[in-house]
């Protein structure tokens, strides 16, 4: 790799090294474990060499950034262009609220919107729902309606922001409203630019938040899929998450493999729906966590770059190199911040957020010191934008494209995370795809599996947690005032549903969601009914509740 | 210990959020502690849980809950076990809930409150020490 030396050679001093020099210095100094894994569960070697990477072809197996396999990177010139873009997601209260938190992060430097919504928007219930009493607008913003969605929007310009909307079982009907948004506001079609997550096959298994099961799920998702490809051509109809996987407790190989799964299952829902590859496939975007681990995490990202690459290019023949473009965001992760000493939450997202650098992102969250306590206070969220920017701004990583390559240590680890997560696909397409393996309760029984292990090793110390397991403090004090959400918001976002369903036309209700349940039984596309029934002030809860009583409800399959 | 009643607990996630890893570990290491476990799954109605647990003939209530609601839906649980007659049930709680909230909770007989990073070890251990107390 390096000059003229012959692998032969630099084999055979690596045992010389190892009967030699290494025995002599562990006798005296042994290691700190007797072993050292990923938290995959690879062993991580003492110290790697040519050896590791012997069989990695440079040209086949990492190229050049912009070119197949884009290992290093989807773009030519990467961080040295244009840096990725620092997404903060957000929500929470109110839709006034959430719009004045839009607007404070826009005027601090942030580049799109990101928004979280609440529980009962989420499953596709209105604010007056009896399941949302005491969760309106707790874990997000609670939109029930057009009306609300005009005010989280007021004087944010469709055509000057992008968004995201962290939404999936009801995405249609968010999708829905912000096209009418953009109608109002005189934005074209072509020219709203952000992404929906839509991605329902990990709610069954990870993240949980299911209104439809597994079938209609998928008929919706590839509505949407569809609809965008014909006529929003700036919008990604699709994240396709690992993020939660990991959330919920999986290993970082099994988050990749679990989510490249997934994404062979919507492209090929997509392509039996009669759409050519190379025309959706260049919005298809993904969503992955950053742990802890940093070599494995940087792995992961490059790994997972080349195998969705590869996958589309062999198993779907695109031609197109954007179809095999693995656009990515990560998210820090939420489950490794600790509630104990929440400052050293600042370090653990420093880390994590370099992992994404390093691994190549297009868009980043940092998450907030103070959010294993509740959500983020302006302070706390001002911190976790500021790391990017330092990352960005003065640490230099952004100065070069894929600083890690050629490293032996990161390409054998990116090697064993692409052959593993082959495995992992050839099991999955064995059972029969995505749905018959979430049937038969696999990934639960994986990820369960993984989060208890997990537990365990923090409990027999085997991993430390600063400040959980090991150096502890007496009193944990929290240093700024946590974000509360008081009874208040919603009362308040009941009364403006009531006010606007006295105010809305009603019979003109009924007429589109009449028009909307026979497209639904004529298995029609449904955005455009979708559309047409937010516009007249249809709610949220009053669209999924036609679709509920054609598709039926998700009941979750338990397995602990 | 062989003769004794296996210790039963109701595993319950009130409220709609989805984040079930913790009640799963929960459950799990109850289970390997060599008790039964009784998981009631995702998004369960206050009436839902304490039916369960009235079914289940259950010693124990574990709640886990991380969306916000605790204050809304523990004081009807609560109300539940009373009417129910479960007042010998240990009810206890963890997930996402503010030290500011923990003395109200403890006030309608929620027995204690354990946030992230509590071991499980000390779940059962606290468990095992309280259960049957009454109150």
């Amino acid at each position: 790799m390096c000059n003229e030396q012959t692998p032969s050679e630099v084999a055979r001093e690596a045992e010389r090294w190892e009967k030699t020099t290494l025995p002599k210095w562990v006798s005296n100094h042994p290691e700190r474990k007797k072993e050292f894994h990923t938290s995959s569960g690879s062993l991580i070697k003492r110290l790697y060499t040519p050896q590791d990477v012997k069989e990695l072809d440079y040209l086949r197996d990492l190229g050049f950034p912009g070119e197949f396999p884009f290992t290093r990177g989807l773009h030519a010139t990467m961080y040295r262009g244009r840096l990725w873009t620092m997404r903060q997601f957000s929500g929470f209260g109110t839709a006034e609220q959430t719009n004045q938190r839009f607007k404070y992060l826009l005027k601090e430097g942030e580049t799109g919107l990101s928004i979280a919504f609440d529980y009962p928007t989420i499953f596709g219930r209105d604010s007056d729902d009896p399941l949302a009493r005491g969760e309106v607008g707790r874990c997000g913003v609670a939109v029930s309606s057009l009306r609300d969605m005009e005010i989280l929007f007021d004087g944010i310009p469709l055509d000057k922001v992008t968004t995201s909307m962290t939404i999936n079982g009801p995405t249609a009907m968010l999708l829905a409203m912000y096209v009418a948004i953009g109608d109002k506001q005189g934005v074209s079609r072509e020219r709203l630019g952000g992404t929906v997550q839509n991605d329902m096959l990990k709610e069954f298994f990870a993240q949980k938040l299911c209104i439809f099961p597994p079938r209609p799920s998928v008929k919706l998702v590839t509505d949407i899929i569809e609809y965008c490809t014909r006529h929003l051509p700036r919008w990604n109809p699709i994240s396709i998450s690992g993020y939660h996987i990991r959330e919920a407790g999986s290993n970082a190989l099994q988050e990749l493999a679990f989510t490249l799964a997934d994404g062979v299952a919507y492209v090929e829902s997509v392509m039996e729906r009669g759409l050519e590859v190379d025309d959706f496939a260049p919005r298809l975007s993904f969503f992955f966590a950053a742990h802890n681990n940093l070599f494995e995490e940087i792995a992961k990202f490059r790994a997972a770059r080349r195998l969705w690459a590869r996958i589309m290019k062999d198993r779907f023949g695109a031609k197109k190199p954007r179809s095999m473009w693995m656009r990515m965001h990560i998210q820090t992760s939420g489950c490794t911040l600790t509630a104990h000493q929440p400052l050293n939450n600042i370090i653990r997202v420093t880390l994590q957020s370099l992992a994404g650098v390093l691994g190549g992102t297009q868009s980043l969250h940092t998450n907030s010191f103070d959010e294993a306590l509740a959500l983020p206070c302006e302070e706390a969220v001002r911190v976790a934008l500021r790391t990017q920017q330092i990352m960005a701004h003065e640490s230099g990583v952004a100065d070069t494209i894929d600083p890690l390559a050629g490293s032996y240590c990161v390409e054998a680890l990116t090697d064993e995370m692409e052959e593993r997560a082959m495995e992992y696909l050839d099991k999955i397409d064995s059972m029969g795809g995505v749905i018959p393996a979430i049937e038969k309760g696999f990934f639960q029984k994986e990820i369960a599996d993984s989060a208890y292990k997990d537990q365990k090793a923090v409990e027999c110390r085997e991993r430390i947690l600063v400040g959980v397991n090991e150096y502890k403090i007496e009193k944990d004090q929290v240093p700024i005032k946590l974000l509360k959400i008081g009874p208040e918001v919603e009362e308040e976002q009941l009364r403006r549903l009531r006010k606007m369903k006295r105010e809305r036309n009603n019979r003109k209700v009924k007429e589109v969601l009449d028009e909307l349940n026979s497209a639904a039984e004529h298995d029609e596309n449904l955005m455009p009914p979708i559309i047409k029934a937010v516009k007249a002030y249809a709610t949220l809860g009053e669209i999924c509740s036609v679709l509920r009583d054609i598709f039926g409800e998700y009941r979750e399959l338990i397995v602990i | 210990m062989s003769g004794e009643k296996k210790i039963r607990v109701v595993v319950a996630k009130p409220g709609l959020d989805s984040h079930d890893r913790g009640a799963k570990v929960v459950a799990r290491a109850f289970r390997d502690a060599g008790m039964e476990v009784i998981y009631t799954g995702l998004r369960q109605t206050p009436e839902q849980i304490v039916e369960t647990a009235l079914q289940e003939d259950a010693d124990v209530i574990a709640l886990s809950i991380l969306s916000g609601a605790h204050m809304t839906l523990f004081p009807r649980i609560m109300k539940l076990v009373r009417e129910k007659g479960l007042e010998d049930v240990l009810v206890f709680a963890g997930g996402i809930i503010p030290e500011e909230d923990v003395p109200a909770l403890k006030k309608i007989g929620i027995a204690e409150v354990f946030g992230p990073g509590t071991s499980t070890d000390e779940l059962v251990k606290f468990v095992r020490e309280n259960v049957g107390k009454g109150k």
